[in-house]
């Protein structure tokens, strides 16, 4: 038990011992140091024991000192602020942190579910497979809540994240991944030749291995040397130094993804903060230096609490201050052990023993770096100690057995580059014998890798190659070049790594993959049962999934493959990484696209006229449009858009249409290009006449309507429906580009230009003529049904007016620039009250065009076809048009197919809804019985009944008989008759009322 | 992806709309009916490992329609055109 004792040195470090931080784990209190992560946090309060495993649920420690911890994952924050994985490695500490440990029922040190331990066998490679598969309905209700319950990575939070987010855009000539030594140099050179440079740092601090070494570059400290030349860089007009944000995946066409973590680290962000920024960086240079992995070594037992990467291990000695053990046992099979062993020295943690394979070697280092200790030229076959290490089983060349206490093993197999991000876009990671790693392979255009990241372990080597690449970037972009640097440093002898063989004499589970769970016992049964490619092998294991994404799995993996195989690890081709290199939040991805905000809100110009009204809104595709303008006593929707339905048939109404879609269309040719994008032979059109329009797909499917009016001989106005305005302007703008390019027209979309208003009922002349220019003959005479024409209004502004009838009354269409547009309708208003009339909404308008049977969106739904809504009669048999061809397919003139019927409840009070399914009366509720379903529906005041239209089976041959409109969800199922799609005064005389 | 439009020059490609091959031609609708024809140039698609011609308009931008050749492994852009020049 060591809690309750500080593992704090008494100096060094990057901790500030002025500031200390109170923060809790699993409910208790301890205190740590500003500069602190959790982890080591933790580790100087002597909590050693950080989580459970996912799937055995076998006590876990840390591991690792950044964001390739597969093991102490937490949970932070609660409720819409819980985040779970969160690694406690890379957790930043603040002042009044809580964290929690994970996978653990009902506490860390007992857990319940480690029994699991037990069924290993059960749990093995594949489990999910073999054991879950029968029968189907046990899924939902036994098997995944027990998985869950059992095996889950944390939970998720359950309430809306309550933070804020945005993405910006960064553009710059070189971006550097990394502020490491390579990284700095780099970004130094490219700076100081002039470019424009950002260096992007995953840490709060910069330096990278410089930090977490004692090493000295040019007489100075490595801390201090990186200190020094964030400042620089800061200071420089044209470099930025942006730290906490991890680069996460490289794109086409050198954009990368970046995201920083802006006050993840506060304890009391300022209001109005962002929480996370996205960063979408466009670079002409990027150039990688990304560091490298540390490997831990393959033996019994090794994912014990106690059991660290020697890297780690120095980096929470040096930059943290703090002893991750007091007793310890470095095993390792490479010269960095020499550095390790030194540091732990320094540090006054006992080293009871130096273990290294390698003939001679283990002698060799300890008795360089002066550290009295036993050297056993051997391997580690086993971890002791369950909750923490206890001590450490080995084995040396000559056989013999050794035992040595212990409670901090410090393990190191070398280290492997950080290729991830060369790999994004396709590329391949190479074998670098000399290094007996994969390195990075091709690059894509406009990447170079430098430092650890390409191969090069040494410091000397990261600051010229850093330098070099820098410069060499700068210089492709016509920067002159800063002359070469050859920096002078501490002597370093970084050495090839291992080939992670397990020793025959290993006891106790020998882990693999540390997050997942993957054993060698579960590499071999993969084999066994026939995965024997590495791909095959992590998705039948999961080895390499997960928050730390095989970063130190992966090379273990790989080499027990290669040795089950009887191959060498080079022969294998490592599993593809895919971004995100590190998690990143949905949250931020999403940026400020949340909620309402998931869209920009379109308003048409009278909105504000609309809200002085009372008005309840609905969108419609990005519009907020007026559903309906309750009066007086009206209760709801219902009621008000009855009184509006009646107020149109009797009097007038008038309604906001200015989110049509509007499109002024000119040229020599205007007319015969839209002979070519309508399926109805528009262009005939006279001048001051306007139509119905249908446009179609190139496979004969309706892809919306409108209506089209030529106001002269070469000018005309197009309007399209409110939701497909966007896609027609593609379709006109495409179609005239790629199939008429050489008629003479021009198309500009006017949709904001223009306010309309339709203004329908027996009354609507006179409201018209209230507000238009008194000069301006609206009679009969002058401007008929389907009349189009340049008006003004009575105060001068332009306007123009259409003779349309969506409604079946008698009605008009008038539009006016969008400044006046409020004006307008304002006035439109006022005549229609004095005429007993009244603004109407959407849901007016839908119900009077399903009592008329005009199709919409809903009809409209990119299955149907001219026919099918018995459009047809407006097809043009003689001209070429966008569709025409595909119309007469056999198929699309099958009378079985779903075409367009009304439908009226039998009971008055029988409501039809929208998806609802038609079923003949008395045939069964299924699939097979289904005859076809509601579009849209409504209450008709005029018909005192509930209206619809549908599309079913042979709807013509089905007039007359009656339906079952079924909707269970909300159990709604009503006897309807099938009615024509035209309910209500089907010759249409109204019009001309 | 970066496309550069020859009127706006360098932009992302969120600011396109792809709208398919540009290799298709529409069948002459003088010429008598040929169905496989019309089958071909609504719904048959080459997938061409080497380079792709195809349409991307640039919607939020000059609305002009242009024919990029791309390659489809690398997404390397070998030439951008207008479509009706
Ligand atoms: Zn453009």
């Amino acid at each position: 038990m060591t809690a309750g004792r500080s593992f704090r040195l008494a100096s060094g470090g990057l901790v500030a011992r002025d500031a200390p931080l109170r923060f809790s784990f699993d409910g208790a209190d301890y205190e740590g140091l500003a500069g602190d992560t959790l982890a080591s946090a933790l580790l100087a309060n002597g909590v050693r024991l950080a989580g459970r495993s996912f799937k055995y649920h076998r006590p876990r420690g840390i591991v690792a000192a950044g964001s390739e911890e597969p093991n102490a994952l937490v949970e932070l924050g609660a409720v819409g602020r819980r985040e779970p994985d969160t690694r406690a490695t890379t957790a930043e500490l603040f002042d009044g942190l809580s964290a929690r440990s994970q996978n653990r029922w009902p506490s860390l040190r007992f857990d319940a579910m480690a029994v699991n331990s037990l069924f290993a066998p059960l749990l093995g490679a594949g489990f999910y497979y073999k054991t879950f598969m029968w029968p189907a309905s046990f899924w939902e209700r036994l098997y995944e809540p027990l998985i869950r319950r059992a095996a889950g990575l944390g939970r998720i939070a359950e309430a809306r994240d309550p933070d804020r987010y945005e993405t910006v855009h960064d553009h710059c000539d070189v971006l550097v991944v990394g502020a490491g030594p390579a990284g700095i140099a780099a970004a130094l050179a490219a700076a100081r030749a002039g470019a424009k440079t950002i260096l992007v740092e995953e840490d709060f601090v910069a330096g990278g291995r410089l930090v977490a070494d004692r090493r000295e570059i040019d007489g100075v400290g490595g801390a201090e040397f990186a200190r020094a030349a964030q400042a620089e860089l800061a200071g420089l007009p044209n470099a930025r130094v942006l730290v906490r944000t991890a680069l996460f995946g490289a794109y086409d066409h050198g954009e990368y993804g970046a995201v920083e973590r802006v006050t993840d680290h506060l304890a009391d962000p300022p209001p109005f903060a962002v929480r996370q920024r996205l960063r979408r960086i466009f670079a002409k240079r990027c150039i990688v230096a990304a560091g490298a992995i540390e490997r831990p070594l393959p033996f019994g037992d090794n994912d014990r609490p106690g059991v660290m990467l020697a890297g780690a291990v120095r980096a929470y000695l040096n930059r943290y201050a703090v002893t991750p053990g007091t007793r310890a046992v470095v095993f390792a099979d490479n010269d960095d052990a020499a550095r390790t062993l030194a540091d732990l020295a320094l540090a006054g943690v006992e080293v009871a023993a130096h273990v290294d394979p390698r003939p001679g070697a283990a002698a060799r280092l300890t008795a360089a770096s002066g550290v009295a200790t036993r050297a056993i030229e051997g391997v580690v076959t086993r971890a002791l100690g369950r909750l923490a290490v206890t001590g450490a089983a080995s084995v040396d060349a000559a056989g013999a057995a050794w035992r040595v206490d212990c409670d901090l093993i410090a393990v190191s197999g070398g280290w492997t580059p950080s290729a991830h991000l060369t790999t994004h876009l396709g590329g391949k990671p190479a074998w670098r014998e000399d290094i007996g790693a994969f390195a990075p392979g091709a690059l894509p255009p406009g990447m170079a890798v430098a430092g650890a990241a390409a191969g090069d372990f040494g410091l000397a080597d990261a600051l010229t190659g850093g330098w070099a690449a820098g410069a060499r970037a700068a210089q492709d972009l016509g920067f002159a070049p800063p002359p070469p640097r050859e920096p002078k440093v501490d002597p370093d002898a970084p050495a090839r790594a291992s080939t992670l063989r397990v020793h025959p004499g290993a006891r106790g589970k020998v882990f693999v993959d540390l997050q997942n769970d993957v054993t060698t016992g579960d590499v071999a049964l993969a084999r066994r049962e026939g995965f024997r490619r590495p791909e095959h092998l992590k998705r039948y294991t999961t080895l390499g999934m997960a928050t730390d994404q095989g970063k130190t799995s992966g090379p273990l993996g790989l080499a027990e493959l290669a040795a089950l195989e009887g191959r060498e690890v080079s022969d294998l081709a490592p599993t593809t990484w895919r971004p995100p290199f590190t998690p990143v939040a949905i949250g931020a991805l999403a940026g400020a696209h949340v909620g309402p905000d998931l869209q920009p809100t379109r308003l048409p110009p009278a909105h504000a006229v609309a809200v002085e009204m009372g008005a309840v809104f609905v969108p419609a595709g990005p519009w907020l449009r007026a559903q309906y303008y309750p009066q007086g006593a009206e209760s709801g929707w219902l009621e008000a858009a009855d009184a509006e339905v009646r107020a149109v048939r009797a009097a007038a109404g008038v309604c906001d249409v200015s989110t049509l879609g509007k499109f002024e269309v000119a040229g020599a040719d205007a007319a015969a290009f839209l002979d070519f994008a309508f399926a109805n032979p528009v262009g005939a059109l006279a001048p001051g006449r306007v139509r119905y329009g249908l446009l179609l797909r190139d496979d004969g499917m309706a892809m919306d309507d409108g209506t089209v009016a030529r106001l002269a001989p070469h000018r005309f106005v197009v309007t399209s429906s409110s939701v497909g305005g966007p896609a027609a302007h593609l379709h006109f703008d495409f179609q005239r580009q790629a199939r008429k390019p050489d008629l003479d027209v021009r198309i500009e979309n006017v949709t904001s230009q223009w306010a309309q208003f339709s203004v329908a009922g027996p009354r609507a002349r006179d409201a018209i003529a209230r507000v238009l220019d008194p000069a301006f003959d609206v009679s009969d005479a002058a401007f008929p049904y389907l009349a189009a024409g340049e008006a003004r209004l009575a105060g001068g502004e332009p306007a123009r007016l259409f003779r349309l009838s969506y409604s079946g009354e008698r009605a008009y269409e008038i539009a006016t620039p969008a400044q006046w547009g409020a004006g307008l309708f304002r006035a439109l208003v006022a005549a229609c009250e004095e005429l007993g009339g009244r603004a109407y909404g959407l849901e007016a308008l839908n119900v009077m065009r399903i009592e008329k049977g005009h199709v919409a969106g809903s009809e409209i739904d990119g299955r149907t076809t001219p026919r099918d809504l018995g459009l047809d009669k407006f097809v043009a048999k003689k001209k070429d048009f966008v569709g025409r061809a595909m119309l007469s397919r056999p198929t699309l003139l099958d009378p079985a197919r779903p075409s367009l019927v009304g439908l009226r409840s039998v009971e008055p009070d029988a409501r039809i809804v929208a998806g609802a399914h038609l079923l003949a009366e008395g045939a069964p509720f299924d699939a097979r019985h289904d005859l076809g379903h509601v579009t849209t529906f409504g209450h008709s005041p005029t018909l005192g009944r509930w209206i619809a239209l549908a599309l079913v089976k042979d709807g013509a041959a089905r007039i007359g008989t009656r339906l079952r409109a079924v909707e269970p969800l909300r159990g709604h199922d009503a006897l309807c008759e099938v009615v024509a799609p035209a309910q209500f005064d089907p010759e249409g005389s109204r019009l001309h009322g | 992806m970066r496309l550069t439009c020859p009127h706006c020059g360098e932009r992302p490609h969120d600011e396109f709309a792809y709208r398919g091959d540009a290799t298709l031609r529409r069948p002459d609708p003088a010429a008598p009916a040929d169905p496989e024809a019309e089958h071909s140039f609504v719904y048959l698609r080459d997938n061409p490992v080497a380079g792709h011609r195809e349409h991307w308009l640039h919607a939020f931008g000059c609305r002009t329609l242009l024919v990029v050749t791309r390659d489809p492994a690398t997404h390397a852009i070998r030439s951008i055109e207008l479509a009706a020049p």
